[in-house]
């Protein structure tokens, strides 16, 4: 039964989750005490024969008691939110040394491009594969991401990541993944009618097993682009190669 | 273009208008909020059978549906929904029930029909500009009703309509439907606007001696403040969906990247109307619930001025949390953070007021009628809508959540749980002033426990689906291998989404059988201490038969030595036997 | 209106006004969205111009400075003797009412006829909705200017009958102050138009 989150496969899942879960159990305590507290004054302060309610007005200190405590623990909690965020929104806090991958999203496609065996993009022997992404787990990546028709997400859930493509912004999504194996990629912003199947496969390998995958996507690139295609239809469906 | 005003003072007198003057082309603020009401249940329906339909498709993917043969064959190919259908029915759903059921029915029925009454005046401040605010909503209605079945369909861009999708045809095959729905929603603008100056003019200057700011009723504060969130935000919406709409039209490119355009301004445009949208949906219903409360608890509401400011406070910072709907749309992360801020700290003055209303009921003496059950499921269901609010604030984890049905959870917690239940409690309560005819209260019990009961199984595993990762506005979830374990969560909210759309029979048939063979009500049956009250029920043209004068605050219960349990506002202070406020 | 339309009681005797008269009131809650609707195109434009790299010409390259201005100077005027025309419907003196009602009249009805006269001038030119982001935000911002001061002549018109008429007489003159508010709120989203959008 996986009611819950997918098993985490990045570097940052662990510390969204951890929030999530710091959240959640304050909001439960205060879920339980709060609705606890109203159940209580029901059944007592239920209409009884002889008994009249009590004429009060308010009390200055319990607002200021419960304007407080809240407050407190709400600014905690954002302070605590702040780095993480940064840390995996603001581009300028990105590693250096992390390597690039392009991404275009249009309806209903992933399009990944790959900067080939040179390790650059941008140039001759770049690649792109469509609906599948290739990591090797334990490298940092950032993939730089255009949208060419209208606005896409990119959601990852076992990576716990999301960002928005917006068409004409360039926009810069650091990844890090943590475990090998095959995870789903989903659009999460409504595209069109064929939202519901931009569906897309990131693929975690170690350096090992990339390294075989590169070579065979040298081998098979010839062959691509005779059968462009039938193979692009079956990447799209699949998303494996 | 307004009602001119006679030098002395309001009166009830013999009333021989028309038929047409006095129930259909009314000036009168009461029949403007029946009308309303009516108009509003209707798109209610609307909105749920939508709803139906959303949850037959997520329920039982690629099923036809029953009645489905009806429908024509290029919309629902052997009455199955189809892609195209479901994103209709996705966006159609949030348009009708948000602007043309949840806000007229807190708006522009408990605006129209409360205020004077409850202030004391004889009507509002430009009657005539009252019943244009109502008569536009039947061309914006209808504009919207009619993109449903021009050729190419309805708008299929969500209820938010993001740029570029929504206005570029070639990107989904909707040509019309599209400028429909932008054109309604102008129109509905000018129906909002008319109704927001009448409110806002009325509560100013039209209070009966002795009605100081301080003795209205919080429902009278609400709506007030409600309707200066809508001058300042729903103007911002029309200028904004005026340039959607000549993108599509006129070869503009506001938000065509193509020529330059900007769709990220959309989603600031949309967004700056769009937060104060919901909070004109909530307030209101925070305010009759206060009443309802106090009413139903025999007790003054805990905290008055605390609650008056935290209202203040809700509206004032609403209009700088707009960005927290965008965390994760590309915008500038660090502007992201300031609005996590300012999103925290909003949820203060809402917990305040939760307290504050715990306090009313601490040692009241609660008669269970059914509005009070209603308002009290407001509070407890708020409570829920709101702490799922918090996770989305931390915008780390809106990364995770931001587009699941996490989000549906939390909107359907605070609108369906939140406002809808508050409008249950203010129909319930106000029925017999409106009609001179109480609902039955077993059938309301019946209505209200069934109401609940499916409204937590429907929407409280939504949550959990949302944390399962499963996004807003898929048509077919079972694409998504992760996704297909959380299948029986789908077809268990279906199954309870379509008993709670039957269990509102129950209201729709206490409503009918009350008009039809009601008793006549007394002239206050909740035993309230409000002015409407002391009026006839229902009220005659007019209101009052005297410019009432207030003596009191607006929840004067269980008062020591008074002589009943309640002090109508009107009371002159030596009948009421005691030092008053 | 019949005698059964509930008529109000005024300001006067309502002792909770804050010492406004009620049209006057309406008139001022109405003109904050106005302000409102104003502010997100001309938000939006400023966007667009300054806040992106959209490439935009120079505003004198494409529109006639000299002409709108004179236009301007002419809207100006009207607020002017929109002034006038409520000091003498203070002082009670019809005739000056009237004078300076159709003096506004006619001072907005030019403004109209001129904005409507350079649309068709550039529109020959070749400068359309769909010219790029300026012609785009330039006949979105002027376009609704031009509705509004539309409606407002219009309603100057019909004030002016009622001038003439005899309605705002012996002291009756609120409705003239509710007008001019109107008016003077319209010259002044076109004086922040013509420099933003104009001269800048």
């Amino acid at each position: 039964m996986h009611w819950w989150f997918p098993g985490n496969a990045s570097s940052v899942g662990g510390k969204v989750d951890s929030l999530f879960y710091v959240i959640l159990y304050i909001t439960g305590a205060v879920f339980v005490l709060v609705e606890a507290t109203l159940l209580v004054f029901l059944v007592r302060y239920r209409k009884r024969a002889g008994r009249a309610a009590t004429y009060v007005e308010g009390s200055n200190k319990a607002e200021i008691i419960w304007t407080a405590i809240p407050a407190v623990i709400l600014v905690s909690l954002a302070l605590v939110s702040q780095p993480l965020w940064s840390k995996i929104k603001d581009s300028d806090t990105y590693p250096k040394d992390a390597a690039h991958l392009g991404l275009e999203a249009k309806q209903f496609e992933w399009h990944i491009t790959y900067p080939g065996p040179d390790g650059k993009l941008g140039t001759d022997d770049d690649f792109m594969k469509i609906d599948s992404i290739h990591l090797v787990v334990n490298r940092d990546y950032v993939i730089d991401m255009t949208a060419r028709d209208v606005v896409h997400s990119f959601f990852v859930p076992a990576f716990r990541i999301k960002q928005d493509i917006v068409p004409g912004m360039d926009i810069k999504l650091w990844v890090k993944p943590t475990r090998t194996g095959t995870f789903e990629l989903a659009c999460s912003e409504l595209c069109g009618l064929g939202h519901y199947r931009m569906r897309g496969l990131v693929i975690v390998h170690t350096p090992q097993d990339y390294a075989a995958w590169l070579v065979s996507q040298g081998e098979a690139s010839a062959a691509d682009s005779a059968a462009a295609g039938a193979a692009a239809d079956t990447t799209r469906r699949k998303g494996v190669s | 273009m307004t009602a001119a005003v006679t030098a002395h003072g309001a009166h009830a007198h013999a009333d021989d208008r028309s038929f047409v003057r006095k129930y259909v082309f009314s000036t009168d603020h009461k029949i403007i909020g029946i009308q309303f009401l009516f108009l509003s249940l209707f798109f209610l329906l609307v909105g749920g059978l939508l709803a139906m339909g959303i949850r037959w498709q997520l329920g039982f993917p690629g099923q036809a549906m029953p009645l489905g043969g009806w429908l024509p064959q290029g919309v629902a190919p052997g009455g199955v929904v189809a892609p195209k259908m479901y994103i209709s029915l996705v966006t159609m759903h949030g348009t009708f029930m948000i602007f043309f059921a949840v806000m007229p029915l807190l708006v522009g029925v408990f605006a129209n029909y409360l205020i004077p009454l409850k202030i004391g005046a004889p009507d509002m401040a430009f009657p005539r500009l009252n019943m244009w605010s109502f008569w536009l909503m039947i061309p914006s209605g209808l504009l919207m009703l009619s993109s449903l079945f021009v050729l190419g369909g309805s708008s299929v861009a969500g209820w938010t309509v993001y740029a570029p999708l929504s206005n570029t045809p070639d990107y989904t095959g909707v040509h019309l439907g599209q400028q429909l729905w932008c054109l309604s929603i102008v129109v509905f603008g000018a129906s909002s606007l008319l109704g927001s100056v009448n409110y806002i003019t009325t509560v100013i200057n039209l209070r009966a001696p002795g009605m100081t700011w301080f003795r209205m009723p919080l429902s009278v504060w609400a709506l007030f403040i409600t309707a200066v969130l809508a001058i300042l935000a729903v103007p911002v919406l029309a200028g904004a969906v005026i340039m959607l709409f000549f993108d599509q039209t006129i070869g503009t490119h506001f938000y065509l990247p193509a020529g330059g355009g900007q769709p990220l301004m959309w989603q600031h445009l949309f967004w700056f109307f769009g937060h104060p949208e919901v909070y004109i949906l909530i307030l209101p219903a925070m305010g009759i619930a206060s009443d309802v409360i106090a009413n139903g608890a025999r007790k003054p509401i805990f905290g008055y001025t605390s609650m008056v400011w935290a209202m203040v406070a809700i509206a004032f910072l609403g209009f700088i949390v707009w960005g927290h709907h965008m965390f994760q749309s590309g915008m500038n992360p660090t502007l992201a953070s300031a609005f996590m801020v300012s999103t925290i700290v909003i949820a203060v003055p809402s917990a305040i007021k939760v307290f504050n209303w715990l306090g009313t009921l601490w040692r009241g003496s609660i008669h269970f009628t059914t509005p009070m059950l209603n308002a009290l499921a407001f509070v407890s269901m708020f409570i829920i809508g709101g702490l799922s609010g918090i996770f989305m604030a931390s915008t780390p984890v809106d990364m995770y959540i931001h587009g699941t049905y996490f989000i549906v959870a939390h909107i359907h917690y605070v609108l369906f749980g939140g406002s809808l239940f508050a409008i249950f409690a203010g129909i319930y309560f106000w029925f017999p002033k409106m009609f001179g005819k109480q609902l039955d209260e077993r059938l309301g019990k019946v209505h209200f426990a069934l109401t609940f009961v499916f409204y937590n199984l429907t929407f409280f595993p939504m949550h959990i689906l949302g944390l399962g990762g499963e996004m807003r506005r898929i048509y077919d979830p079972t694409v998504y291998d992760y996704l297909r374990p959380l299948q029986p969560i789908n077809v268990f909210i279906t199954i309870n989404a379509f008993l709670l759309f039957l269990s509102q029979l129950v209201m729709l048939w206490n409503v009918i059988r009350t008009l039809a063979w009601g008793k006549k009500a007394e002239m206050n049956p909740w035993h309230d201490c409000g002015l409407e009250w002391t009026v006839p029920s229902p009220p005659p043209h007019g209101n009052f038969e005297h410019t009432p004068t207030v003596y009191h605050g607006p929840y004067e219960f269980s008062v020591p030595g008074a002589a009943a349990d309640f002090i109508p506002v009107n009371q002159p202070p030596a009948q009421a036997g005691e030092a008053h406020r | 209106m019949t005698a059964h339309e509930a008529p109000l009681a005024p300001e006067a005797t309502a002792p909770h006004s804050i010492g406004v008269h009620t049209q006057k009131l309406g008139m001022w809650v109405f003109l904050v969205s106005e302000v409102m609707f104003f502010t997100a195109l001309i938000g939006s434009y400023i966007i667009l111009r300054w806040g992106t790299d959209a490439p935009w010409p120079e505003p004198r390259t494409v529109l006639a400075i000299p002409v709108t201005a004179l236009n301007t100077f002419i809207l100006i005027c009207s607020s002017v003797s929109m002034v006038k025309a409520y000091a003498a419907a203070v002082k009670d003196d019809q005739r000056g009412l009237k004078r300076w009602l159709l003096t506004t009249v006619v001072g907005g009805a030019t403004f109209v006829g001129v904005q409507v006269r350079e649309y068709i001038h550039l529109v020959q030119k070749g400068f359309l909705p769909s010219s790029g982001l300026f012609g785009a935000s330039f006949y979105t911002m002027t376009g609704f200017h031009g509705f509004h001061v539309t409606c407002g002549v219009l309603s100057m018109i019909w004030v002016t009958i009622r001038a003439f008429r005899g309605k705002y007489a012996g002291g009756k003159y609120q409705g003239i102050e509710t007008i001019g508010l109107y008016w003077h709120f319209v010259d002044l989203v076109w004086i922040i138009l013509f420099t933003i959008v104009y001269l800048i």
